[in-house]
């Protein structure tokens, strides 16, 4: 049986902010609470029925006394709103040094992908004190990845990326849930979320087996699948280069630009024809339904790989490794929308 | 004013033997083609009470499933039984509660009116209710739907193998129904008040259920055309919804909770309206700040089409949308929160008396004070983040929609009972069923809130054994909370036919509807009554015999 525990484990930089915030919901709410209980039980005692209390000289005029729980109250609304609005902000922007890990949700486990190709199943081992970013997607329905001891959580949607990121402060195993109704096993889809300490966690990732990394597949793939046929140096197709694309705004045709982060990424193989780079002819095909989101993914790394480097002709301009490069195109991403 | 006409016998005929339960004949036929106002809202409560119980019976067994933490039923037996609970309570219990029960009784009696506007069309809501209620039942009967109330895409589209296109046909006409009802109180009431009844001489209960009555008519609509469009892309593969074929699932979720966001407050300000009758009725003095109370209704219907986004702070929205929508569900606080300070009020310096009716309202207040505060708590965007998806949106929702509104409707049962039936039930077994559902509900959802802050999710059929200990809190007082619903079942039934008679007002209460025999003849008053005087006159002295 369980035990009269209140609190969950507090493991992440955000969750400590968390609880503080939680102490000034429940500090906010307990005085409004005490106020309206106290109020109505002292008056239920006082003016009830049979009590000969003085009841003369009652509250006239009711607007000034309207006015003032009014304002009173939502000046408290307003101050607890931008305290959660702020660390809102703050848990959608990750630090550039971030790393990355991929996690694509499907009925009902978790496929996780660490930059350097290792892969995992329903757990997620991390390294205590440096920042991790999330970019989620889903195969089938909709999940929602949840680390009650780091406070965070967000869906993981068929069709998108989204992103989440966390600072691990406390070496440890925190349980990790699918939090969005997925269908017959959604209970057991979960696992959890190993921080070591980042020596063990090296040794860990080295004890994975030498595959692969990421980026490396996505290269093998975008052979396979013939997009070097267009987008390689050699090709005669005008198709935009991909060297040092990655981070950096893309004119698209009819006006506009966008940030060419993850999203974009993906949307351009899957929905060529959605958003067209400036100059080009909308020759190419949809890869919708012959590339699985882990292949998908593994692409986005190879032309993240591509970020640094330079073109022959290269289009953009040279790579600056300016604030736009990298890990922050998610949070981007999220104002762009 | 009458006064309180109580005879020790039980076989007196009815004081002014006219009225609508005998009048136009006793068959079947009577019932089933009338267009009496007052009939339908006693057919419909017959309706809403047999799915009440359904759904009741739903929530027993899951809380049952939860006492241990591998669970009693199979995976898809729980996720049936959870959305059985949500559709059941939500479209064929509160949508409906108090609206069609108590509304459409007491809106005519309260503005001095003869009927509804469009009386048949009330009769042909109730039937488009029974119609979708049996669809719901037989869905659920021949094998159910597991997708939860909220028919999430595309998994209820695409991935779900229950009846959901049944089940959305089912809902889909329930909205009908709801949306015949919201018309009509609306002509009802800018058409039909009896000289002198001006706006603000309108009590409360009318307002609320004007407020209402504004979303049903522009919600539902939406709610429809979402339902429908699941049913083609579950059909036909057309993409809407699901992203493999071209769709976006948070298109599904942005429409969905432009219906159901407001649909909450289809669900709570009824309620209000109830209390703001119970309270000052007890408190023998006029509702303090009635234009504000008024007017916090008409804000909430309003403000509540622009919060609905707050159900997808973790979805996948914009930040700017997060921001935006965040705020603007503070704001929606703000009018709810006048209210709790004006029933408040109007305890002050008043004669309370505490009747069934009253423990009811002041249960009211109290479980909906939580209920809103947490909600605040939800609304904060870093917060959410941690329980959204959690038991703590479970208690939440259960703390306004059981704690408030279904203690609203039982105090507005226990208080206009007279009225409608004619006799008086046993004050003492209603105040134990009102303290046992007080102290029943606080136990069995208080500690969600708990569980929901340590991270136990919802729509889990298992669970870890660390969250075992607030599970069993939940479930002993989910049996007490029964206890306190099914005894007004008994104590209800037995004053039905062995009751004492109740007077025309047996409450000294100064609305309309009390100044008409008990129960009303079919016409409700024998002349059209001339109002000279705004709402709740109480005297500022407690008359005789209240004493």
């Amino acid at each position: 049986m369980g035990s009269m525990q209140i609190l969950p484990a507090t493991a992440s930089s955000h969750a400590a902010d968390m609880d503080w915030l939680f102490a000034a919901l429940v500090g906010t709410s307990g005085f409004i609470l005490l106020l309206v209980f106290g109020l109505m039980i002292t008056f239920c005692v006082r003016y009830r029925a049979n009590s000969k209390v003085e009841r003369g000289n009652r509250l006239g005029r009711t607007w000034r006394l309207e006015a003032a729980w009014t304002a009173a109250t939502f000046a408290a609304f307003l101050a607890l709103y931008f305290w959660g609005a702020d660390l809102y902000i703050r848990i959608h922007r990750p630090p550039p040094d971030a790393t990355d890990v991929y996690v694509v949700g499907k009925q009902w486990m978790w496929k996780i992908e660490h930059a350097g190709g290792q892969r995992e199943i329903d757990s997620l081992h991390v390294p205590v004190g440096r920042p991790v970013r999330l970019v989620l997607t889903s195969q089938d329905v909709i999940h929602d990845f949840a680390i009650p001891a780091f406070r965070i959580r967000q869906d993981a949607v068929p069709g998108r990326y989204e992103t989440l990121w966390f600072t691990p402060t406390e070496v440890g195993e925190y349980p990790l849930y699918c939090a969005e109704f997925c269908g017959t096993y959604h209970a057991r889809m979960g696992g959890s979320v190993v921080v070591m300490e980042p020596s063990d966690f090296q040794r860990w990732l080295d004890g994975q087996g030498a595959g692969p990394s990421l980026a490396q597949e996505g290269e093998a793939l975008f052979r396979q699948y013939g997009c070097s046929g267009c987008h390689g140096a050699a090709s005669t197709v005008h198709a935009p280069r991909l060297e040092g694309l990655f981070g950096r705004p893309v004119p698209l045709e009819g006006g506009g630009t966008v940030i060419a982060d993850d999203r974009y990424i993906r949307d351009s193989i899957l929905l060529p024809r959605s958003e067209i780079a400036a100059g080009y002819p909308p020759v190419m095909p949809s890869f919708a339904g012959q590339i699985g989101e882990d292949e998908l993914l593994k692409l986005v790394a190879y032309i993240k790989s591509l970020a640094d480097r330079t073109a022959g002709n290269t289009e953009a301009g040279p790579p600056a490794g300016g604030k736009q490069a990298g890990p922050p195109a998610g949070s981007a991403e999220k104002d762009a929308r | 004013m009458t006064t309180a006409t109580v005879t020790g016998k039980t076989d007196e005929p009815v004081v002014g033997t006219r009225n609508y339960l005998t009048e136009g004949g006793v068959t079947l036929r009577s019932w089933l083609l009338t267009r009496d106002h007052k009939r339908i809202a006693i057919l419909y409560t017959l309706s809403i009470t047999l799915f009440f119980f359904v759904g009741g019976a739903a929530a027993t067994l899951i809380r049952l499933n939860l006492v241990t933490p591998p669970g009693i039923f199979t995976p898809d037996v729980y996720n049936r039984l959870f959305t059985l609970h949500g559709i059941v309570m939500v479209w064929f219990f509160l949508i409906p509660s108090i609206p069609n029960t108590m509304g459409n009784f007491l809106i005519p009696l309260m503005i001095g009116a003869k009927d509804l506007a469009f009386p048949r069309l009330n009769l042909l809501s109730w039937y488009l209710y029974m119609a979708a209620g049996l669809l719901a039942l037989f869905a659920i009967v021949i094998g159910g739907v597991d997708t939860g109330w909220t028919f999430y895409t595309p998994f209820s589209s695409m991935y779900s193998n229950g009846y959901v296109v049944l089940a959305l046909a089912a809902v889909f006409t329930a909205g009908f129904s709801s949306i015949l009802t919201g018309l009509n109180f609306i002509v009802t009431t800018h058409r039909m008040r009896a000289p002198g009844m001006t706006w603000y001489r309108l009590p409360v209960f009318v307002w609320s259920n004007y407020a209402t009555s504004i979303i049903m008519v522009l919600a539902t609509p939406v709610l429809a055309i979402t339902l429908a469009l699941v049913a083609v892309e579950r059909l036909l593969q057309v993409g809407i919804f699901d992203p493999a074929l071209g769709g976006d699932p948070l298109l599904f979720q942005h429409l969905f909770w432009f219906y159901s966001h407001p649909a909450v407050y289809i669900m709570i300000l009824p309620g209000f309206g109830v209390i703001s009758e119970v309270v000052p009725c007890f408190a023998r003095k006029p509702l303090f700040g009635y234009k504000f109370v008024v007017w916090s209704s008409i804000t909430i219907s309003v403000i509540g089409f622009f919060v609905w986004a707050h159900h997808m702070f973790v979805a996948g929205i914009s930040l700017y949308a997060g921001l935006v929508f965040s705020l603007l569900s503070y704001v929606i606080a703000v009018p709810s929160a006048i209210k709790v300070f004006n029933w408040t009020a109007t305890l002050h310096k008043g004669w309370i008396s505490f009747d069934a009716p009253m423990l009811y309202a002041l249960g009211f207040i109290g479980l909906f004070t939580i209920g809103g505060l947490t909600g605040l708590f939800l609304a904060n965007l870093a917060f959410d983040v941690h329980v959204t998806d959690t038991y703590f949106v479970v208690a939440h929702f259960h703390y306004i929609m059981v704690g408030g509104m279904v203690s609203a409707y039982f105090a507005g049962l226990h208080y206009w009972w007279p009225k409608v039936t004619g006799r008086l039930y046993h004050e003492w077994w209603a105040r134990i069923a009102a303290l046992l559902i007080f102290f029943g509900f606080n136990l069995t959802f208080f500690p969600q809130f708990i569980l929901g802050y340590l991270g136990m999710q919802r729509r889990y059929f298992s669970y870890a054994p660390e969250f075992q200990l607030w599970n069993i809190f939940s479930s002993a007082g989910a049996s007490v909370l029964a206890v306190g619903y099914v005894l007004p079942f008994f104590y209800l039934g037995w004053s039905l036919f062995r009751g004492q008679r109740a007077g025309a007002n047996p409450w000294a209460a100064t609305g309309l509807e009390w100044q008409t025999s008990s129960p009303p003849p079919t016409h409700n008053f024998d002349r059209t009554p001339t109002v000279t005087r705004p709402p709740y006159q109480y005297r500022p002295e407690p008359e005789p015999q209240d004493v």
